[in-house]
């Protein structure tokens, strides 16, 4: 079966030509196809590409010139759809918006890039994993306005500080980079993690909002706010530049003092 | 083989599909099917924002909105669609702010509205504050407002289901629509769902072309399986290029940075859409901007080593607009460019954006199987679907407009069909043979073609054939590469022989949208000789009302997918505008 065979550079016929500029990569991946195989591996591919192509390009090129089964996930390509978060070189990134340049080797020596799934989520090809549990925690949250009696003929009135209260979490793209790097979701995965509770704080402190309450409920729950241990490994690898931590000590304040 | 039954089916979640199924799904039994997770569709890339004349900031009516959406495309929009989709903008905006989507604020607490491409007070007096925006995120706030909405009201999805067919059942009264085949990804299962209703939402085609604002994703599924029913398409030579790509990239720099004042300049510094729209210069519509640009660097005056691109100067809009206002598009030019347009001015160049044409509908989203004729139980909205209310070529923040109006109505009307409805129609003999005919054959061994070796050519030969401006020559070039490449494509190889998230069968699958797509494109572009909107022919620089004021409609004559094309012509619909050059 092609999937479990032993993967060598250019076993899909001959490599498109190398660009000008181009250097010489190591690609070392961790493969792992419950179809047809026991355990996980991992898998070295040296590639040619350029400084300025995005680790993404890198992946295309192994999967569209030398191994067709590697598997991941992506669609915009500039980091809006989130859609692919991976572990680069230990650290949870967007493969589209890291750039080799920032990954060479000083000096000659050949550059070597590792890249895993994101911990915490069963992996379901390669670097594609279950993002299920993921998305129930999120769904778990109430992340949608929650008003009462009659709406409006116009839009509401919201000044410009109350729209800017709740900015920095409106950004998010629910990649899972912040929630797969926390170290407590990683032993305790019934915790909601650090996006649920972004996506939370995006409404609580949405002036137009009347669900702080019933959402704060759920949060004060034993999986919820009071499990993060402020490591801040979620804000380091949020690819939106999320303050995720000061939203999680935010919404831990506002359980504290019963408002916000 | 599994089988489903519900009501309605919403192909795609991206804006059109989720508010369609916000409204389908408060009505009728409703399951989405979307290849990608909601939040992941390409509605989320969208930045500028979106029309509408709530004269919050400025005096605005919805009837300069219509003259201007039916002026800017050209005269080719259908005049009665584009009156409804600038009437409702209102109430669609609207809704969403109700719905939670976070504005950007006027000083008193209202939405606030920026100045965009075309959109003028007056009939074409000044460009006017029309588009609601968040930022520069308005697409993500939208697309995350609806999905927010559709676990809201439990909306039932099935994410990472790849449709590839549609069953269409004969009656004595022509097809009637009754459901839909898909492959789910994580299994490689075919599963049939058998519906009242079946709404097309699968976004655009982008991927024809190698220089694209377009998600890998965005392969025109949806308009290539319809096209392979025998079912038309529509006005598919009419494809948008974006003027400001980030140079070589494509990844795009919203219309909203010269809403704010940006400038577009060449070599020598010189505001150069002073001479080709002296009125509203930079904000003259895609078409003529993305044309003035290309006929720059053809004439030596491109910025770079290689003068082969413009720039766009935001320098002097200030590090707190840009932060504020631009902030993903700031992100991006120094991500992608090394470029910080805070102090330096952004290289960019046309990008492949937009597709006018598609799936033909009427006003309530039903699919034309001809001229006059609908397809009952059959629906298509937002960028696959063409109304026509873009015409010749859309206004900028006119699409998340169509996906949130045409995304309602398709969504509403879908399940008033399907509620009027005692019983499903039963489903054809074997609707999942093809699907299963197909996925064998593309794991057959049948040859050692490589999947990315054809779409690479393909891409190369529109983007050098088939773009800003075209020719008799160019495009009989792209005609002859699409078609080689199309033969080469019986002979394709796919490595991964699971089940399980095979990606590499997919991307062969989706291979062969874009091959069929770029056919129709090229063979409208050389049957329309002339120019007009975002088709461009050198060889025929003028538009021409006498022969080519209609739409083409084009119709495949056969399974095979080198099957010819046949041609047929639509009238275009006229209210209350009479055609007029187009100056600005
Ligand atoms: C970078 C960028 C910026 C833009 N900015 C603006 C702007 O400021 N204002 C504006 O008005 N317009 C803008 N546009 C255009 C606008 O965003 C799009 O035209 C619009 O969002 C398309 O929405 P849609 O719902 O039709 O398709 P999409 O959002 O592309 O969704 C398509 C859906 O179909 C699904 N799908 C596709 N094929 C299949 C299949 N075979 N089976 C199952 N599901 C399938 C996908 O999973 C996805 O959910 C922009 C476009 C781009 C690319
Ligand atoms: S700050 Fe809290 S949520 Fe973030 S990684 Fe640390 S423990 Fe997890
Ligand atoms: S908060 Fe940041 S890292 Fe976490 S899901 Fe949202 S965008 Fe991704
Ligand atoms: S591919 Fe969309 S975020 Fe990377």
């Amino acid at each position: 079966m092609t999937a479990t065979a032993e993967t060598t550079a250019g076993s899909r016929g001959a490599q498109p030509p190398v660009p000008d500029g181009a250097v010489t990569v190591t690609v070392k991946i961790r493969r792992f196809n419950p179809e047809f195989d026991d355990e996980p591996r991992w898998d070295s591919f040296d590639i040619p590409a350029l400084p300025s192509d995005r680790v993404l390009n890198l992946l295309h090129h192994i999967k569209w010139y030398v191994d067709g089964t590697l598997t991941f996930r992506r669609s915009c390509a500039h980091g809006i759809c989130g859609s692919d978060a991976m572990r680069i070189n230990g650290v949870n990134r967007l493969a589209c918006k890291v750039l080799l340049k920032d990954l060479l080797q000083k000096g000659d020596k050949q550059t070597t890039i590792t890249i895993e799934p994101i911990k915490g989520l069963p992996v379901h090809k390669d670097l594609l994993v279950d993002m299920e549990p993921f998305f129930e925690a999120f769904r778990a949250v109430k992340p949608y306005l929650v008003t009462y009696g009659n709406e409006p003929t116009r839009e509401r009135i919201q000044s410009v500080a109350d729209r800017e209260r709740f900015d920095d979490t409106t950004k998010c793209i629910l990649c899972a980079c912040c929630t797969t790097s926390c170290p407590v979701y990683w032993t305790e995965g019934s915790y909601f993690g650090p996006a649920a509770i972004v996506n939370a704080h995006r409404f609580i402190f949405d002036s137009r909002d009347e669900g702080a309450e019933e959402r704060l409920d759920i949060l004060n729950d034993i999986d919820g706010v009071w499990r993060c241990r402020t490591t801040f490994n979620c804000t380091d690898a949020c690819p939106r530049g999320i303050q995720v931590t000061k939203a999680i000590q935010e919404v831990k304040r506002a359980l504290l003092f019963k408002r916000v | 083989m599994q089988f489903h039954k519900y009501d309605v089916i919403i192909i795609g979640a991206g804006g059109a599909g989720m508010r369609a199924a916000i409204e389908s799904g408060q009505r009728a039994r409703t399951a989405v099917l979307t290849k990608l997770y909601p939040t992941r569709s390409h509605t989320g890339a969208a930045q500028g924002g979106m029309c509408a004349a709530l004269a919050n900031v400025e005096e605005d009516n919805w009837e300069w909105h219509t003259f201007d959406t039916i002026k800017g495309g050209d005269y080719l929009v259908d005049q009665d669609a584009a009156e409804i989709m600038a009437k409702e903008a209102i109430d669609a905006v609207l809704d969403l702010e109700k719905m939670g989507l976070p504005f950007n604020r006027t000083p008193e607490g209202k939405i606030d509205q920026r100045r965009f491409g075309g959109h003028t007070r007056n009939h074409g007096e000044a460009a006017v504050r029309r588009a609601c925006y968040a930022a520069d995120r308005t697409g993500h706030m939208i697309l995350q407002t609806l999905y927010q909405n559709c676990v809201k009201h439990g909306i039932e999805f099935f994410n990472e289901f790849y449709v590839l067919d549609i069953c269409l059942t004969e009656t004595e009264n022509g097809p009637v629509c009754t459901g839909a085949v898909a492959y789910e990804l994580a299994t490689g299962e075919i599963h049939v769902f058998q519906a009242k209703s079946v709404v097309f939402a699968t976004g655009g085609f982008g991927k024809v072309f190698k220089t694209t604002s377009n998600a890998h994703t965005l392969t025109g599924d949806g308009m290539g399986i319809v096209f392979r029913k025998g079912l038309p398409l529509e006005d598919m030579e009419f494809y948008q290029f974006h003027p400001t790509g980030l140079a070589g990239l494509g990844i795009l720099l919203t219309e909203g940075a010269r809403g704010e004042g940006a400038i577009l300049r060449n070599a020598s510094g010189e505001r150069f859409m002073e001479r080709y729209a002296p009125t509203i210069k930079d904000l003259a519509p895609r078409d003529i901007v993305a044309r003035s640009m290309a006929l720059e660097v053809l004439e030596g005056r491109g910025a770079g080593p290689n003068k082969d691109y413009v720039l766009l100067d935001c320098t002097h809009l200030g590090a707190e607009v840009l932060e504020t206002k631009l902030p993903d598009i700031t992100e991006f030019a120094r991500t992608y460019l090394a470029v910080d347009p805070v102090v330096e001015p952004v290289p960019v160049y046309p990008t492949a954006h937009y597709a006018m044409g598609g799936i033909p509908t009427n006003i309530h989203g039903e699919v034309l199987r001809d001229n006059d004729n609908v397809v009952p139980g059959l629906y298509a909205a937002g960028e696959c679907a063409c109304v026509s209310v873009h015409g010749a070529n859309r206004l900028g923040t006119n699409s998340l407009l169509d996906i949130n109006v045409f995304g309602r109505r398709a969504g509403i009307a879908a399940a008033e069909y399907a509620n009027s409805r005692e019983s499903h129609v039963d489903l054809p003999e074997n609707p999942a043979a093809s699907v299963e005919a197909q996925v064998a054959l593309a794991l057959s061994e049948h040859g050692q073609e490589r999947v990315a070796d054809i779409r690479t050519e393909l891409q190369a030969t529109m983007d050098a054939n088939a773009s800003v401006y075209r020719t008799e020559d160019t495009l009989k070039t792209a005609l002859h590469d699409v078609q080689t490449l199309k033969e080469r494509y019986a002979h394709i190889s796919v490595q991964d022989k699971g089940k399980r998230f095979n990606t590499d069968l997919l991307e062969a699958v989706e291979l062969g949208f874009l091959l069929e797509l770029a056919e129709v494109l090229v063979h409208g572009a050389l049957a329309r000789k002339e120019s007009r909107g975002g088709h461009a022919r050198e060889d025929y620089p003028n538009r021409d009302d006498t022969n080519f004021m209609r739409h083409s409609m084009f119709y495949k004559q056969g399974d095979g997918l080198s099957a010819d094309i046949r041609m047929d012509y639509k009238p275009v619909t006229f209210t209350r505008y009479k055609p007029m050059e187009r100056k600005y």
